[in-house]
């Protein structure tokens, strides 16, 4: 039998592995509701070679790996349900090409969200990329593996469908590259025109291998940015002025947005509408004929634009918005968790009902943001409960809340995004068979030890 | 949740979301945590702290020699406190951090290096382990005297009293006071250790007995102003001895030089080079003290400043606060504090890296000798900067 500590210390250095209670303990646990599990070994690799050693000596003794960035998904996705390696990626942080005429990036994967953001802002100014409001210490290769959103989700689709190539370190320890870095030097494209492999792994939460680069599309980061804030408080009337926002085909992000607290916020529905120009001309523009669509609105007296204090305009258009993680705090308790299923806006009223619902069902603070995706096929709607982390009957009124909302996302015909270990349990049980087997089928080929991040997407779990 | 040991704002660990703002400075272009640069691992970050910490209180974890590893290689930079996004409690996160240690000291499980530097202050009054009789000897022809009742006393510090390159920042703050006809006079023989870091160590009892020894002297020899060559002690001055009853006007000597600038008592001569400037965190981030460097360098005809990217609050810290400088828990490691300093200076195009503390000094020349960049960079404190404009130059 060998001894898995030395063998890991061969790999990677004394530096980058530990078993000390401290960082079991912390890496056991996400800042969520769901109960912790504690890793046998927490092992921080700095090269993709590392990563393969890794996994290499993993997949050998049977050992689970969990890939981990900043394990900030809220549901539970890199706590260790079996123990094994926990990975944390965050030392593979290198921005390794920006090329610029076409448009993307490649990093390694541990990259942060923040440090992308800032090497762009200052090595390429007019480029940006759809950064998510998670916090900056997010990576950019979890944040695709759990099909993110961002900025510019709106207009460009999931975080996810703005990948242009992967490289990944599967389950067996082999390298692969997933698109045109397969076979060549240039990384525009994750499939098209091949088959798109890349659905291997996005949306796999680390369940099929372990993304050691990726390449993401930069789009052109505008002169002027600016916001309007709409307001109705009635939640019916919400599809319709989205409908008529996405057919201007010109705005940036839409978020819709209440929460009972502040009081100054409560019964109403807040419209923030995002959009950028690289001149004043552009941008007044683009303010009339936001105006102009939501007129109706006004004349009916059913909704008006907010005039926006200056500060509450920076809050809004801060990338990303440090006040998101305010949330945690209301109850003074660290913590907050969320259902974001993805959704049909015309359900939008249905969904707002139910988050009051459970809020009130549950006796817990609610608040809710739902974000717009690819110019209004649907929306990321989440169902968000604050919480206090010294009171444990709060936390699980939160879980069980969140597990009831999800059972309503199903029923409304919704998707779950970045499900938890339940929520996939829930999700596969109403999947078409075939398309169950077809997903079992890839796990078990891709993963026959069934390594890689167990106890999520298990099929016979 | 009952919680097995105590602190005095336990009430606030919970409320830590590990959201990670922390670690970053405001653009978010490197980590800015120094112990978290340095060891890479999320438990070495303020997030990490406060909710091992909360563990530790509620038994989850015991203590050990790797958790005061984590407590006690926290600089104290004040970082996380700038950039935490919950205005509610992040003015309590360094508290925190230093009840903790607080407590590790009581039980008296704390690092080696901790305990020596302890322990030698204890001992001999300062972390050199030098006598008492050596103390004032930095100042041998500075042209300072003794205090007797001159407008103000200059004090030192241990780095300024004892240390090589220390003293030679002392020395040229010294003659420039004295070269600026500043009314100041030095204790010499008789100052003793501040206790900044001590008390930033957690060694409460130590701090106070040091704080008060201090403050009985001050009183007794009449100083009401008093010129630091150190933000440690400027810091403490500041904010602890108040509440002890040392009530002073305190100032550090950046600030009376910039003043004694502006109204133009110093005058400088042209010297076209190109300065960075490093922010001490307890000059800068703890006494929000950023201009002053600044204007002096400003005010040299020809001097050009260039900031590297992370300056003013968001400035990296050079790794020696809360006993680091002596206790040397971060190491000097590629990743080490000061090493990647002196790399983000190097990265500017300047030849000088300027420094308002003996601390940062030592560190900062350590590290330039460190990477090999001694024929790139030099670190020199602003007194020394300001003599070599002022050659062949007389005052006013």
């Amino acid at each position: 039998m060998i001894d898995i500590l030395t063998s890991l210390i061969d790999i990677v250095g004394e530096k980058g592995v530990s078993n000390a209670p401290e960082e079991l303990w912390f890496y056991s646990r996400d800042p969520g509701v769901l109960a912790p599990h504690q890793p046998d070994y927490v092992v921080a690799p700095k090269s993709t070679e590392q990563v393969q050693k890794i996994v290499q000596l993993a997949c050998r003794e049977k050992i689970p790996v969990v890939p981990m960035g900043n394990g900030m998904s809220l549901a539970g996705l890199v706590i260790p349900l079996k123990g094994g390696i926990v990975l944390d990626m965050k030392r593979m942080n290198k921005i390794l090409e920006v090329n610029a005429v076409a448009r993307y990036a490649v990093v390694e994967g541990g990259t942060s969200q923040g440090v992308l953001k800032a090497y762009l802002q200052k090595n390429h100014p007019t480029l940006r990329h759809s950064l998510p409001d998670a916090p900056p210490t997010t990576t950019i290769a979890a944040n695709v593996s759990l099909h993110g959103q961002g900025r510019l989700t709106h207009q460009y689709g999931f975080n996810s469908d703005m990948v242009t190539g992967l490289e990944v370190v599967l389950p067996t320890g082999e390298i692969c590259r997933v698109g045109s870095p397969s076979i060549g030097p240039y990384w525009f494209s994750k499939g098209p025109t091949l088959p798109d492999l890349s659905g291997l792994f996005l949306g796999w939460l680390g369940c099929t291998g372990i993304i050691t680069k990726v390449g993401i599309k930069l789009y052109p980061n505008k002169k002027f940015r600016d916001v309007e804030l709409f307001v109705t408080d009635r939640a019916e009337l919400v599809p319709n002025i989205l409908y008529k926002l996405t057919h201007l085909e010109m705005l940036e992000d839409i978020n819709v947005w209440f929460q009972p607290k502040p009081l100054v916020f409560a019964g109403n529905f807040h419209v923030s509408i995002f959009f950028t120009g690289d001149t004043e001309e552009e941008i007044e523009f683009k303010r009339k004929m936001i105006w102009d669509s939501l007129q109706e609105f006004m004349d009916s007296k059913d909704g008006g634009f907010v005039s926006l204090f200056q500060y509450m305009k920076d809050m809004l258009l801060e990338m990303p918005g440090r006040n998101i993680a305010d949330f945690a705090d209301v109850p003074k308790g660290g913590g907050f968790e969320y259902s974001g299923p993805i959704a049909l806006i015309e359900h939008y009223p249905r969904y707002a009902a139910k988050v009051v619902e459970l809020a009130e069902k549950y006796n817990l603070l609610y608040a809710s943001a739902a974000r717009l995706i690819s110019g209004g096929h649907a929306m990321m709607f989440s169902i968000s409960f604050a919480f206090n982390r010294n009171d444990p009957d709060m936390m699980k009124r939160v879980e069980k809340a969140l597990d009831e909302a999800m059972i309503f996302a199903l029923d409304m015909g919704g998707i779950p995004w970045k499900p938890n270990f339940k929520e996939q349990k829930l999700t596969m049980q109403r999947m078409e068979p075939n398309a169950l087997r077809l997903l079992q089928m890839i796990k078990k080929n891709l993963d026959p030890q069934g390594i890689m991040n167990p106890g999520n997407w298990e099929v016979n779990a | 949740m009952t919680y097995l040991r105590h602190i005095e704002h336990e009430n606030i660990v919970h409320r830590c979301f590990r959201c990670g703002y922390c670690k970053f400075p405001e653009d978010y272009n490197d980590f800015n945590c120094p112990s978290y640069k340095a060891f890479g691992w999320d438990t070495y970050a303020p997030g990490g702290r406060m909710w091992l910490t909360r563990a530790w209180l509620l038994g989850e974890i015991e203590t050990s020699p790797r958790f005061a590893e984590i407590m006690f290689s926290c600089v104290a930079c004040d970082n996380c406190k700038t950039q935490c996004v919950f205005p509610k409690f992040k003015d309590f996160l360094p508290d925190i951090f230093q009840e903790t240690r607080a407590e590790l000291v009581s039980e008296g499980k704390i690092p080696p290096g901790v305990r020596d530097y302890l322990k030698a202050i204890t001992v001999s009054g300062n972390p050199y382990k030098l006598p008492q009789s050596e103390r004032g000897r930095w100042a041998e022809g500075t042209g300072l005297k003794s205090y007797t009742n001159q407008e103000y006393l200059f004090y030192a510090g241990c780095v300024g009293s004892y240390d090589e390159v220390g003293r030679k920042m002392a020395k040229s703050v010294g003659r420039m006071l004295v070269k600026a006809g500043v009314s100041v006079g030095i204790l010499g023989n008789e100052e003793t250790c501040d206790g900044n870091d001590i008390r930033s160590l957690g060694e409460m009892g130590l701090f106070a007995q040091l704080a008060r020894d201090n403050i009985e002297k001050f009183k007794a020899k009449g100083v009401q102003k008093i010129i630091t060559l150190d933000p440690h002690a400027l810091n403490t001055f500041k904010k602890d001895y108040p509440a002890l009853g040392g009530i002073f006007r305190v100032l550090h000597y950046t600030e009376v030089l910039a003043d004694r600038i502006k109204n133009k008592k110093i005058k400088l001569k042209s010297w076209p080079v190109k300065i960075t400037y490093h922010d001490p965190c307890y000059l800068g981030r703890h006494q929000q003290i950023y201009k002053a460097p600044r204007e002096i360098i400003k005010a040299i005809p020809k001097a050009d400043l260039v900031e590297m990217r992370r300056h003013g609050p968001d400035a990296f810290c050079c790794g020696g606060g809360s006993g680091n400088f002596f206790t040397d828990m971060l190491g000097s490691g590629e990743e080490s504090a000061a090493r990647v300093r002196v790399r983000e200076a190097l990265d500017t195009g300047a030849g000088i890296i300027a420094v308002a503390c003996p601390y940062c000094a030592k560190m900062l020349t350590d590290a330039v000798k460190m990477e090999n960049l001694e024929d790139k960079l030099e670190v020199l404190g602003i007194g020394e900067i300001l003599e070599k404009a002022l050659k062949r130059k007389e005052l006013k």
